[in-house]
């Protein structure tokens, strides 16, 4: 009894404070979001304003928010459709590649995802003008699967790992070709850990900073990550409040699908490594 | 001439090449060719506007360290990585072995945890920029509440060097916090409970047995959070750029923003390439440490 007591003490004690020091910020953000600008450098209301929508609405009618949430959305689209179909039968073949040769080429393909965008923006930049893509979402299309794929061909492995070989073996004794079997049995089984891939290299795009920023010049072929910070910051007003809620739309379903798909993504992780 | 094909798309060997070659042909050329190209370039006086630059040899190299802005940029980068990913080590570490067990409410504990890693960091540093606002933060606000700091005479979080580097510091461990935290969760959970079981019979409780069980056998997957940790730190330029662009007077300025104020705004692109390459030993280093501690987390 005294041990469960003390084992919930530690629980609670660990995880409340640093539950609330992790998320203060989002509370405060939404806080911000909902407060007439007038109200925001007003050191007597901090916790009591007249709650408005009103930035929300600036968002949407005077800024190009929904013009960068909608190039987000068409990048994150489009590189989620080319990082599947290169990454998903390079997955499913070194999940079932036995031996030496499968394993150093999967964990190879893994460790290009550690070179860092920070690395290679300066000669991509010369590849992409020398292509005539300066300043185009295609550029950004073109250049993120460096890193989704590579992060992609890890999880799908580890995704495919976990289909057992005798369902193929029947399939195959049932007259399919080894491709048949792959698109008929092992993809559809694999459907939940396709969508977590899905998702997290969505996330991966909607993240990405230092290519979007290098490449993309124009206020309107801007994507959210660079919009934000530029135009709504370094353009001729801080609308503080507009920002906070900028900030907010997309991190909180963001967060929603995280928290439901977290555990796929640990097994895809962390199974490709430790199996 | 049908049942020839099928043969051969039959065969293992083809097969496994025809799915993977796509793979590894698209990170060739987009990782593997930009990364030569940065090698090439490093050795020439490119710049933005000439499209091809001059071989120089190791002039950009050797300009770089004789610029004391270049050799304190390693420095920060160092202190930056170092500091953030030690803080972030020992929280995610206690709030990983709390969130292991069940309890009540912690669903949603683990969801705001996790909240700093599924935001982009690119918006959620604009936040803290507002939360470092010199006349509006709330921190301020908090402190000169809790009378640690007084109305008038209160840090400017972003404002002199020592204060800008624990700022972004802060920001840096506050967002790699919950990806640690869920490695390290899946390490803790990675124990079979026979481990756990065997050890309470031979009487291991408490710090012992974590200090002598647990501790060895979550620590290779453990490790490798660590080492993303520092990857991802070491060679990021978000925070950095977003809060402090470099600043006040290059106290804040580590390799990646140096790279890039050198690179594309100053629009040097040969000597920001030789910039950008002073964090290949960093990536050297990481890659030989993942290869060792990924076999031995297979070997457990």
């Amino acid at each position: 009894m005294r041990a469960v007591l003390r084992q919930r003490l530690f629980q609670y004690g660990v995880v409340v404070p640093f539950a609330i020091l992790l998320a203060f910020p989002f509370a405060w953000m939404a806080i911000t979001s909902l407060k007439p600008e007038a109200q925001v450098y007003d050191p007597a209301k901090v916790w009591s304003f007249s709650p408005t929508l009103a930035n929300y609405g600036f968002l949407f009618h005077h800024t190009g928010y929904l013009r960068w949430l909608k190039n987000s959305s068409f990048v994150g689209l489009a590189v989620v459709l080319i990082t599947l179909a290169v990454a998903m039968p390079a997955g499913y073949a070194l999940a079932r590649l036995s031996g030496r040769i499968g394993r150093s080429l999967g964990v190879a393909i893994f460790l290009t995802y550690l070179v860092p965008p920070t690395l290679l923006f300066l000669p991509l930049s010369r590849v992409i003008s020398k292509l005539g893509l300066e300043d185009r979402l295609w550029a950004l299309v073109l250049v993120y699967p460096s890193f989704t794929v590579p992060f992609a061909v890890w999880l799908l492995m580890g995704f495919f790992k976990t289909v057992p070989q005798e369902l193929e073996d029947a399939a195959l004794i049932d007259g399919c070709s080894r491709f048949g079997a792959l698109v008929r049995v092992v993809f559809p089984i694999s459907i939940p850990g396709i969508l977590t891939v899905v998702i997290f290299t969505f996330s991966l795009v909607i993240n990405e900073f230092v290519y979007a920023i290098t490449f993309i010049s124009s206020s309107t072929n801007r994507t959210l990550t660079v919009g934000v910070p530029t135009d709504l910051i370094r353009g001729d007003l801080f609308n503080w409040p507009g920002i906070m809620a900028a900030i907010l739309i997309p991190s909180i379903p963001l967060a929603l699908v995280y928290n439901a798909f977290l555990n796929r993504f640990i097994t895809g992780f962390t199974g490709g490594a430790f199996r | 001439m049908a049942t020839g094909l099928r043969y051969v798309t039959e065969r293992r060997g083809f097969l496994a090449t025809a799915l993977i070659s796509p793979a590894v042909l698209f990170i060739a050329a987009l990782v593997g060719l930009p990364l030569g190209l940065a090698v090439y370039l490093s050795f020439t006086d490119a710049t933005a506007g000439s499209l091809s630059g001059r071989w120089i040899g190791l002039g950009n190299f050797r300009r770089e360290l004789h610029d004391s802005i270049f050799v304190d940029a390693i420095w920060h980068t160092f202190l930056f990585t170092v500091i953030s990913q030690a803080v972030v080590i020992v929280v995610a570490g206690l709030l990983a072995h709390a969130l292991v067990h069940r309890f009540r409410g912690r669903w949603i504990l683990r969801f705001f945890v996790l909240l700093p890693w599924a935001a982009p960091i690119a918006l959620t540093a604009v936040g803290f920029l507002w939360f470092y606002d010199p006349q509006a933060s709330i921190l301020t606000w908090f402190l000169v509440k809790l009378h640690l700091a007084s109305a008038l005479n209160h840090p400017t979080w972003l404002g002199t060097p020592r204060a800008a580097m624990s700022s972004i510091i802060t920001v840096q461990a506050w967002r790699t916090i919950p990806f640690a935290t869920v490695i390290f969760l899946a390490g803790i959970a990675s124990i079979p409970q026979e481990v756990d079981d065997a050890a309470a019979i031979d009487g291991a409780t408490g710090l012992r047995k974590f200090w002598h069980v647990s501790l060895p056998l979550q620590l290779p997957i453990a490790i490798v959070a660590v080492l993303f940790g520092i990857v991802f730190t070491a060679t990021d330029m978000i925070v950095p750029y977003i809060l402090t662009n470099g600043g006040p007077f290059n106290s804040t300025q580590v390799l990646t923003t140096w790279a890039f104020q050198t690179g594309i705004n100053s629009g040097n692109i040969g000597e920001g390439a030789a910039i950008a390459l002073f964090m290949l030993p960093v990536l050297a280093f990481v890659t030989i440490a993942m290869l060792f501690f990924a076999r031995r987390a297979e070997v457990t």
